[in-house]
């Protein structure tokens, strides 16, 4: 076999794919509703982590590693509204508008990147590195893919108590190159566990491209070696990536094992705040901003009617809004107190 | 009853299966092959697939999955096949189970079983006691048991225990030692030391298959009129502190014996412990015996000169008896 030489993708022309929405009728189409939801929480997580990135890290309010999906909010969006609320989801660390959709709030977004009390770690760890087992939110850790042999074991948890849930985990590019990636996948594989996976292929892992993670043209190509279905998506589309989701998750709460989506993207950022992202060709970044998965969705929502414009202005003026309160209220949030450095470590 | 350390982690094991239906076993050829060592035997026939998985050859998978299924409210216990292969699912002890709790109060209630230690002519990937490695992870419980009774009562504990505890089963014991285990349901408490043997003169802090070398040596210089007392830690995290200090203030001398290698091993923090706490109450060194730095070499010879024993153990003690 030929090896395959991989150049970094380029956006696609901009034409949107044919879903289920295009063809229903805008005054009775259900879809309507997702699309003015989806709007709703990827301008919400564009907004929040614009204000942690660009204000509050460079106020030196939050500290530490700061890592935003700028660019790939219609991950986490169109998989997060195709979920039920008692399926299980595993972040990765650009999928923020998870959270939100599961209500955990933008104040407690805030508080958890600024190392306050009121974070879903009470300080213990920053950033994206949060969970709420009450909200089936499991938390990342840094290891990338570590993830993924766990939420195969909470889908084979899903089944052994006879359930009818699925558990969803989120990945970028770079973490298929690790082992635990592949031993994950091939576990939940055998034990045909209800398990989906979302790639977010931005192209870039820190600094090194796709071309230097895998020899294969594309993640989703994996897939049929560990016997389980996959499919590519434009990763800037939400309601394709919502229509995908749905498949998947149909396809692994009907009994028959994972799924593996694979959304092309393009990381709009360094990998983190302190990351001026030189190695990445500036031609890219303008080009795949004319793909903005947000501006994409507003003007699909006008042009089919969905919503007028001053709707989606009002949808925009709400997330400032509730953007202002949440950092406000964040902010009054206070430090953990030192003495309980020790607490919680053991069941008492 | 009479059983074997083999048979009584079995017998406990398949008593909290028998209790809550919540409790799987998961790993390498547990199942139909019942083990590498046949602490699995017969079980899937009694409990079935659903309960008694087999896996691929993916340690980390296996603890892995087993961290994910707790956090559905299941109670896994995963085999390593030898805890020589337990470095192959660090990541996931150390980094993902040992923090879940402290990080995002999400108890990750599993137990990793591995069978550690040599004098089987494994050789340098089957013979490891590698028990240091968690015991110097925080958020892990480390459990090493030295007797069938121990071994049945502390793998009950560790199955109802809400933190992830690290359960090393001594390969060298399963079937060499047996004993009177009651067959009513008892468990024995994690983070409790026994003392193994009572003395008077100097005391061997030890654990696992090492409590038993200790126990030859206190017999021979029983007659030498030293009076040898033995704590058996059972339990490295959490550390019984109490017990420990409370003999070494009895008998004034202590020697901390283990089966890992010397340098990082567990017995440098017990030594210590009792230099910093009880540096009053003694009238010599703390000595240490250990494997010396070296990983565990296959020839006997080698294998022989490597492992602590009753001889090293007699010249340490008899040096320290005389001080």
């Amino acid at each position: 076999m030929a090896a395959v030489k991989l150049e970094l993708i380029r956006p696609s022309s901009g034409t949107e794919r044919a879903t289920v929405a295009d063809q229903a009728g805008a005054e009775t189409d259900p879809l309507a509703d997702l699309a003015r939801q989806s709007l709703y929480y990827m301008a919400m997580m564009r907004e929040v982590e614009d204000r942690i990135e660009r204000k509050l890290y460079r106020q030196g309010k939050v500290v530490g590693g700061v890592y935003v999906g700028r660019g790939q909010e219609a991950i986490p969006v169109g998989s997060g509204l195709a979920v039920r609320p008692d399926d299980m989801l595993f972040p990765s660390h650009r999928d923020m508008a998870l959270f939100l959709i599961r209500g955990v709030s933008a104040r407690q977004i805030f508080a958890q990147y600024m190392g306050r009390v009121d974070g879903l770690t009470n300080g213990r760890d920053g950033n994206m590195h949060m969970g709420d087992l009450s909200k089936r939110l499991v938390a990342i850790i840094s290891a990338m893919a570590a993830s993924i042999p766990v939420a195969a074991g909470a889908a084979m948890g899903m089944k052994y108590q006879g359930k009818d849930t699925v558990t969803v985990v989120y990945f970028g590019d770079g973490a298929t190159s690790r082992g635990d990636w592949h031993e994950g996948i091939n576990l939940a594989s055998v034990q045909k566990a209800p398990l989906v996976l979302i790639c977010n292929n931005n192209q870039y892992a820190y600094s090194t491209p796709l071309s230097k993670q895998m020899a294969c043209a594309n993640v989703a190509d994996r897939a049929p070696g560990y016997g389980i279905p996959s499919e590519v998506v434009d990763g800037n589309d939400v309601l394709a990536i919502h229509e995908a989701s749905r498949r998947a998750i149909a396809h692994a709460r009907a009994g028959h094992g994972p799924f593996l989506i694979e959304c092309k993207t393009f990381r709009m950022t360094g990998h983190s705040a302190h990351d001026p992202a030189d190695y990445v060709p500036k031609h890219l970044f303008a080009e795949w901003s004319a793909q903005c998965p947000i501006a994409r969705l507003e003007k699909k929502i006008i042009e089919r009617g969905w919503a007028s414009v001053e709707e989606v202005a009002s949808i925009r003026a709400r997330v400032v809004r509730e953007s202002d309160e949440a950092v406000e209220a964040a902010e009054k949030s206070p430090y953990p107190d030192a003495s309980t450095l020790l607490d919680n470590l053991y069941e008492k | 009853m009479t059983t074997t350390y083999v048979d009584a982690i079995r017998q406990g094991i398949s008593e909290e299966m028998e209790r809550d239906p919540n409790v799987f076993l998961l790993g390498e050829d547990i199942g139909v092959y019942g083990g590498a060592f046949k602490v699995t035997q017969g079980l899937l026939e009694r409990f079935g697939e659903r309960r008694v998985v087999d896996t691929p050859i993916s340690e980390s998978a296996i603890v892995g999955a087993a961290i994910g299924a707790s956090f559905m409210g299941l109670r896994p216990v995963a085999e390593i096949q030898f805890a020589d292969f337990i470095s192959c699912g660090f990541d996931q002890i150390v980094n993902f189970a040992a923090k879940c709790r402290y990080r995002w109060n999400a108890p990750a209630p599993i137990v990793v079983r591995a069978p550690c230690g040599g004098g089987i002519h494994g050789g340098p990937f089957h013979s490891q006691q590698n028990e240091a490695w968690f015991a110097h992870t925080p958020g892990l419980k480390v459990v090493l048991p030295a007797t069938a009774r121990d071994a049945k009562g502390l793998i009950k504990s560790a199955i109802r225990d809400n933190d992830p505890v690290i359960f090393f089963e001594h390969k060298a014991l399963y079937r060499r030692i047996k004993e009177e285990v009651p067959e009513d349901d008892y468990s024995v408490p994690i983070g409790k030391a026994n003392i193994f043997r009572e003395g008077k003169h100097i005391t061997v802090v030890t654990y696992s298959a090492m409590v038993h070398v200790a126990a030859e040596a206190a017999e021979i210089l029983d007659k030498d009129g030293i009076s040898v007392e033995i704590v058996d830690l059972r339990t490295l995290t959490p550390l019984d502190e109490e017990t420990i200090l409370a003999s070494v203030r009895k008998t004034s001398k202590a020697l901390v014996l283990h089966e890992a290698n010397l340098t990082g091993g567990f017995g440098g923090e017990i030594t210590a412990r009792i230099t910093e706490k009880a540096f009053e109450d003694l009238d010599g060194p703390v000595l240490r015996l250990a494997a010396p730095d070296v990983p565990v070499p296959f020839s006997t010879p080698l294998e022989e000169a490597y492992l602590p024993n009753t001889q090293k153990l007699l010249e340490k003690l008899r040096w320290l008896a005389a001080y």
